[in-house]
C-alpha cells in the first residue's frame, strides 16, 4: 500500500520517457496518434474529474483546451527564438505550465458564478462560456484571429503526451481516493445530505472545476505543440462533446474506464478512414449502439466507490 | 440550568404569504432529548431546516452553543456540532456503508488537496486513523460487517440506523433526527427507541426527535414540543402532553376533546 501510487507514477513516466527515446523506430503516423490518444486521456480524465467524480455537468472543456494551447504557443512563439536550442524543453515545460494555470484561472471565472446552478443549466452556461472564449481568440489580432497561430515548434513528444497523461491520472486518482476526495462523490451523490455532513459543497466543485481547467489547459499546449498550428474552430463545442462522450462511455466516475474510452474513441476514426464519407456515420452509429447496450458505461462494473 | 444548547427565541418564517413556522420559542438543553411533534404540515420539517441553516428565519433568533447562526451555511453549522438525518433517507448512493461514514468524517480533519496528492505520512496516518474510527462506529452499530457492500442495498431499518452512525461521525454536540421511525413496524420502532436511547447515553449528546409517532416519542422523550400550524401549542413532559386538551385537538379534532 505504501507509496504505491507514487511508484505508479514514476514508472509510469519513466516509460513514456523511454517509449519516446526510441521513437524514431516508429512510424510517424502512428506515433502522430498515440500522442493525440495521451493528450485525449489528459482531456477525459480531467473532464472526469467534473463530470464524472464531482457530477457537475460541465461543455465548457475544449474552451480551457483552447486557453491553455493558445496561451502556451504564445509563449513558445515569442520567447522560442531569444533562446539556445538546449533551453526549449524548459521553455516548453514552462509554456506548459502556464497554459495550464490560465486556464485554470479561466476555470475559476467560470466556476464561481456558474457552478450555483445545477445538471442542465450548468451544461448550457459552461457550452456559452466555452464559445465566448473560442470567440475571443477568433477574433483577436494578438492570437491571430480566424487564421489562429502557425508554426508553433513541435516540441510535443510521446513522452510528454503520455507522462503528462500519468500526472493527470495520478492526481484525479489520488485526489479522489482520500478522505477529503471522498467530498467529491458526496457532492454528486448528494448535495444536501453533504453539506449537513460538514462538507462545503461549492468550493469542492470549484476545486474540480479548477484543477480539471488547469489539466485541459496543459492539453491545450500540448495540442498546439504537436499539431504545429492552432485555429479556433478545433476548439468548438464539438470538441467538448467529444471529451464528454469519452467520459460517458468509459463510465462516469471510473478513471480505468475513461482511459480506455478516450484510447478507443482516438484510434477508432483513424481506423475508420478507409471508409471515407461514411467514417462519421459509423462512428455515431457505434457510440448510439454502446449507449443502448451499455448506458452505465462501458467499464462500470457496479463497484463505485470501491478503492 | 446553565445556558441551552440550541435556543430557538420568536423564530418565524414565511413562505410568500404562507407563515410556516410562527413565533417558535424552543430550546434543547446539553444531553437532553427533546421531541418536536404536531400533526403533518404543522411545520415540523421547517423547524429542522432553520435549525440546520437550510432556511434563514424571517425574523427571530436562532442561537447554538451561545453563538447566532442567522447566515450560517449548513455545511459550516455541521463544524459546529449539528448533525442531522433526513426524512426520506439520503445516503451516498454510490459509496459503500464505510465509505459513507468515513466522508462524514472529513470536515473535522485537516486533510486538503496538497495532502492527498503527495500522499506523506501525515496523509497515511489520517487515512488510518479515519478508516479505524469509523469502523469502530460501525461496530457499535453492528453494520461492520458490511462495510464493503453499498449503502443502498441494506435493508431499509440498517439503512436508517447507517444515517445515523454517518450522522455521529461528525461528531455532533446534537443530533437532529427527521422521522427516524417512518415506515418501520412496531417492532422496529421498538428497536429504535431503544437505539436512541442509547446513542444519547453512549456518546453524550442532545437529541432533537422530529416524529409524528406518539408512542416513539412519548417513549422516550424528556420534554415535548408539539407545533400545530406554525405554532407551538404546547410543550412539557409527556404525561402533561398526553393529557393536554389542545393536543388531543390537534391530533383528533375538537369533537374528541368535547366527548
Amino acid at each position: 500500500m505504501r507509496g504505491k501510487e507514487k511508484l505508479f507514477l514514476l514508472l509510469a513516466i519513466l516509460a513514456a520517457i523511454g517509449v519516446s527515446c526510441i521513437s524514431s523506430m516508429f512510424n510517424r503516423y502512428y506515433l502522430g496518434i498515440a500522442i493525440d490518444v495521451g493528450i485525449n486521456i489528459i482531456l477525459a480524465v480531467s473532464l472526469n474529474l467534473i463530470n464524472g467524480h464531482t457530477g457537475q455537468f460541465s461543455l465548457g472543456h475544449a474552451g480551457f483546451m483552447a486557453v491553455g494551447g493558445y496561451m502556451a504557443a504564445k509563449l513558445t512563439l515569442v520567447c522560442g527564438p531569444m533562446l539556445p536550442p538546449a533551453a526549449q524543453p524548459f521553455l516548453f515545460a514552462g509554456a506548459l505550465l502556464f497554459g495550464g494555470i490560465v486556464a485554470a484561472l479561466a476555470g475559476l471565472a467560470v466556476g464561481v458564478p456558474s457552478l450555483r446552478l445545477r445538471g442542465d443549466y450548468l451544461a448550457i452556461v459552461t457550452l456559452g462560456f466555452g464559445e465566448i472564449i473560442r470567440v475571443i481568440f477568433q477574433t483577436s489580432e494578438t492570437f491571430g484571429a480566424a487564421t489562429g497561430l502557425t508554426g508553433i515548434a513541435k516540441l510535443t513528444n510521446f513522452g510528454w503526451s503520455w507522462g503528462l497523461a500519468a500526472v493527470t491520472v495520478y492526481v484525479v486518482a489520488c485526489l479522489v481516493n482520500s478522505t477529503y476526495g471522498r467530498g467529491f462523490i458526496a457532492v454528486q451523490d448528494d448535495e444536501i445530505a453533504a453539506s449537513a455532513m460538514g462538507i462545503n459543497p461549492v468550493r469542492y466543485k470549484v476545486t474540480a472545476f479548477v484543477i480539471g481547467a488547469f489539466f485541459a489547459g496543459i492539453a491545450g499546449g500540448l495540442y498546439a505543440h504537436h499539431k504545429a498550428v492552432l485555429s479556433p474552430g478545433g476548439f468548438d463545442f464539438i470538441k467538448s462533446i467529444e471529451i464528454v462522450v469519452m467520459v460517458i462511455l468509459g463510465g462516469m466516475g471510473r478513471t480505468a474506464g475513461v482511459i480506455v474510452a478516450a484510447i478507443i474513441l482516438t484510434i477508432l476514426p483513424e481506423l475508420l478512414r478507409g471508409v471515407a464519407e461514411y467514417r462519421m456515420i459509423i462512428y455515431s452509429l457505434l457510440i448510439i449502439g454502446l449507449m443502448l447496450t451499455r448506458p452505465q458505461g462501458l467499464f462500470n462494473f457496479g463497484k463505485k466507490g470501491a478503492s | 440550568m446553565s445556558a441551552p444548547l440550541l435556543d430557538l427565541e420568536k423564530v418565524t418564517i414565511k413562505f410568500g404569504g404562507l407563515t410556516a413556522v410562527c413565533d417558535l420559542d424552543m430550546h434543547v438543553g446539553e444531553r437532553e432529548l427533546v421531541g418536536l411533534i404536531g400533526p403533518n404540515g404543522a411545520g415540523k420539517t421547517t423547524a429542522f431546516n432553520l435549525i440546520t441553516g437550510v432556511y434563514q428565519p424571517t425574523s427571530g433568533n436562532i442561537q447554538f452553543c451561545q453563538k447566532p447562526t442567522a447566515g450560517v451555511k449548513p455545511y459550516k453549522l455541521s463544524l459546529r456540532g449539528i448533525s442531522r438525518t433526513f426524512q426520506n433517507i439520503r445516503l451516498f448512493a454510490s459509496m459503500t456503508v464505510l465509505d459513507n461514514v468515513r466522508t462524514a468524517m472529513q470536515g473535522n480533519r485537516a486533510q486538503r488537496v496538497r495532502d492527498a496528492l503527495l500522499r506523506g505520512r501525515t496523509f497515511r496516518e489520517v487515512e488510518a486513523r479515519v478508516e479505524h474510527e469509523a469502523m469502530e462506529l460501525l461496530k457499535i452499530f453492528s453494520l461492520d460487517q458490511f462495510h464493503g457492500t453499498p449503502g443502498k442495498s441494506l435493508p431499509y431499518g440498517d439503512q436508517r440506523r447507517l444515517e445515523i452512525v454517518r450522522a455521529l461521525a461528525t461528531k455532533p454536540k446534537l443530533l437532529l433526527l427527521d422521522e427516524p421511525a417512518a415506515g418501520m413496524n412496531p417492532t422496529e420502532k421498538q428497536q429504535l427507541m431503544e437505539l436512541i436511547r442509547f446513542v444519547k447515553d453512549r456518546f453524550q449528546i442532545a437529541v432533537l426527535l422530529v416524529e409524528h409517532d406518539m408512542k416513539v416519542v412519548m417513549g422516550i422523550c424528556e420534554r415535548i414540543n408539539v407545533l400545530d400550524y406554525g405554532r407551538k401549542i404546547a410543550e412539557g413532559t409527556p404525561e402533561e402532553i398526553r393529557a393536554d386538551p389542545k393536543v388531543i385537538a390537534a391530533y383528533l379534532g375538537q369533537e374528541a376533546v368535547d366527548a
